[in-house]
């Protein structure tokens, strides 16, 4: 028997506070699970800096690439025996569901901004490169590795496999709404899920739903809305973010400028030289990002230690709300800033929505991206927001946002700058 | 602030009016590929190459009343135009942008039709490969597209036009 088709001897069962069970009985998924890489991902939360917000939110990129698995799974066990899908591509589906987010660093979507680093280009490095990932997956055949790595980056030949993986209604985004959801304990955020696979059907190169399973579906986009505004967009986890972000560029500079750490950054230098191999890369979790700012806090940098403190003891910064097109109120509070000794390029952050790595349903105008289509009785297919009026409703006027994060405390405390302190509380409100 | 919502108004600024969003998100795909400083982050959809992020930006000038979005209905779907607002333009005298050659690439984009556009970016996401692999993964990933030969050929070749200029 094949390697790709050898099953263990006996299925393992993972417990899992959202799908209750997750099941493994390929002894490829069984490998795969146990790398380095894979486990890697233990150290990786889900949410970043949310849970900051949301205390419960300490769940791992591992928890929910298992659930991606298993989803994925049980959506195989309902095409299976229908013409559209081909059964020799259910490994691939697996391995694709499995290993979609393994290249994601430690607090991803800052680390991206400040280093222009791309988890997706390290996802794909990590199955293409000499990596124990690899290895396992080359024992299924010497391009296996490139097929998952083609699925997982949207470039492979049999789109219905990307669907099932990245779509509008994929087995990721259903996973992680529950899983966030759960964690942060937030009521919103629940949708059938059993009903949404059961109703999935694959259509020539894309998943549908049957017209009769609308109103579930109807439920997930609204839960993804709710998400996003209650728990994603959360000002507070924004603001951690922000001072998440600052950090980073902060030790990146003063790195170029020669400064003498008294805890040198060691594993982040390839980071700060932009020249990082895929095996140094690997090596960063969130343990090690966090050590560092526990350190941290002792530099003589004030910025570098007061940043480094306010995010480890969860002292962050302030907000308003922002309106961009009032330029002149920036540029004021900028100098009003520098007067008062603070650095506007650290202490007076602008962050908009289109910061954060999330979206919303799009009903897919012009062909932009593939929007989610029912399959009517008729047999025709007609995209969701076209029938649901619940989804034209929320899939049209975007609502967009902008704040402006500062350290109140720094501004209340301010004795020896009374007239800047003044402009700046005027300014502010 | 909004340094790179800046950019993205500095290129409606030198377009004047982009017809369709899939031509708006493919010109700064491919400018970007041209080392003009973009930095929305996109990733390979169905249509080709795609930003969320550009997207929300768009949506986010629009809300600002720095950017003007018509929809058209044109039977069957709808087609958007884009253009900088006054608002937009006097938000804009804020920032020194420098992007030099803009004009001319933004003028000759802008003449392509949006399935073309689509061809050339797609093309470029691919630039890590040989030519004929390239070939041989367009004809994979845009098979309803059903790109032909002389098509292909023509986007590779407008392709090493724009590097040529871009290095001139």
């Amino acid at each position: 028997m094949t390697y790709a088709f050898d099953k263990l001897d006996e299925e393992k069962v993972f417990k899992d506070p959202v799908h209750r069970y997750i099941h493994v009985r390929e002894r490829l998924i069984w490998e795969l699970i146990g790398t380095a890489e894979f486990q890697r991902l233990r150290r990786i939360r889900q949410l970043g800096t949310t849970y900051l917000t949301f205390h419960g939110a300490e769940h791992s990129r591992f928890s929910h690439s298992l659930g991606v698995y298993e989803i994925t799974r049980r959506i195989i066990d309902v095409f299976e025996d229908h013409p559209d899908w081909e059964d020799g591509e259910r490994l691939l589906c697996l391995c694709a569901a499995l290993l979609h987010d393994v290249g994601h660093g430690p607090f991803s979507h800052s680390f991206e901004k400040v280093f222009n680093t791309d988890h997706e280009a390290y996802t794909q490095a990590i199955i293409l490169g000499d990596t124990e990932i690899n290895h396992v997956l080359k024992k299924v055949s010497a391009d296996f590795p490139e097929k998952v790595a083609d699925v997982i980056g949207k470039t492979y030949k049999n789109k219905l496999i990307i669907s099932m993986i990245s779509s509008q209604i994929d087995a990721d985004r259903m996973d992680y709404l529950l899983r966030d959801a759960y964690y942060t304990g937030v009521s919103y955020g629940h949708f059938d899920l059993e009903r949404i696979w059961r109703v999935m059907r694959p259509r020539d190169d894309q998943v549908v739903i049957k017209y009769s399973g609308m109103h579930a579906v109807e439920d997930y986009i609204m839960s993804r809305y709710q998400m996003y505004w209650q728990v994603y967009f959360h000002p507070v986890t924004r603001s951690a973010e922000v001072i998440l972000r600052k950090i980073l560029h902060r030790a990146k500079s003063l790195y170029h400028n020669g400064y003498a750490f008294r805890y040198p950054p060691g594993l982040l230098v390839p980071l700060f030289k932009e020249s990082m191999t895929l095996s140094e890369y690997v090596r960063l979790d969130e343990s090690v990002i966090l050590y560092y700012f526990q350190v941290w806090q002792e530099e003589e940098d004030p910025i570098l230690s007061d940043l480094c403190r306010r995010f480890t003891n969860r002292r962050l910064f302030k907000y308003v709300e922002f309106t961009p097109s009032n330029y002149q109120i920036y540029a004021d509070l900028r100098e009003a800033f520098k007067e008062a000794g603070l650095d506007p390029d650290y202490y007076l952050v602008v962050d908009s929505s289109s910061d954060l790595p999330y979206d919303f349903y799009r009903p897919g105008e012009e062909g932009e991206r593939l929007p989610i289509h029912l399959l009517m009785p008729d047999n025709s297919l007609k995209e969701l927001s076209r029938e649901s009026d619940v989804v034209e409703a929320i899939s049209g006027k975007k609502r967009t946002d902008h704040k402006l994060y500062y350290p109140a405390d720094f501004i209340h405390d301010l004795t020896t700058h009374r007239s800047a302190k003044e402009r700046i509380q005027s300014l502010l409100q | 602030m909004l340094e790179d919502h800046a950019k993205v108004m500095t290129l409606l600024q030198s377009a004047g009016e982009i017809i369709g969003r899939k031509k708006l998100q493919k010109i700064i795909y491919i400018l970007q590929k041209l080392n003009y400083p973009f930095q929305e982050k996109f990733q390979f959809h169905f249509y080709g190459p795609y930003s969320e992020e550009l997207t929300l930006k768009i949506e986010e000038l629009c809300n600002l009343s720095f950017v003007n979005e018509v929809r058209e209905d044109k039977g069957g779907y709808h087609q958007y135009r884009y253009q900088l607002t006054h608002e937009g333009e006097d938000f804009l005298k804020n920032y020194d942008i420098h992007m030099p050659e803009l004009d001319t690439y933004i003028q000759s984009l802008n003449e392509e039709s949006s399935r073309f556009l689509e061809l050339v970016s797609t093309l470029l996401y691919f630039d890590n490969l040989s030519e004929q692999e390239v070939i041989d993964k367009v004809k994979i990933v845009k098979q309803k597209q059903n790109y032909q030969d002389e098509e292909i050929r023509h986007g590779l070749d407008y392709i090493q036009q724009l590097k040529r200029n871009n290095l001139q």
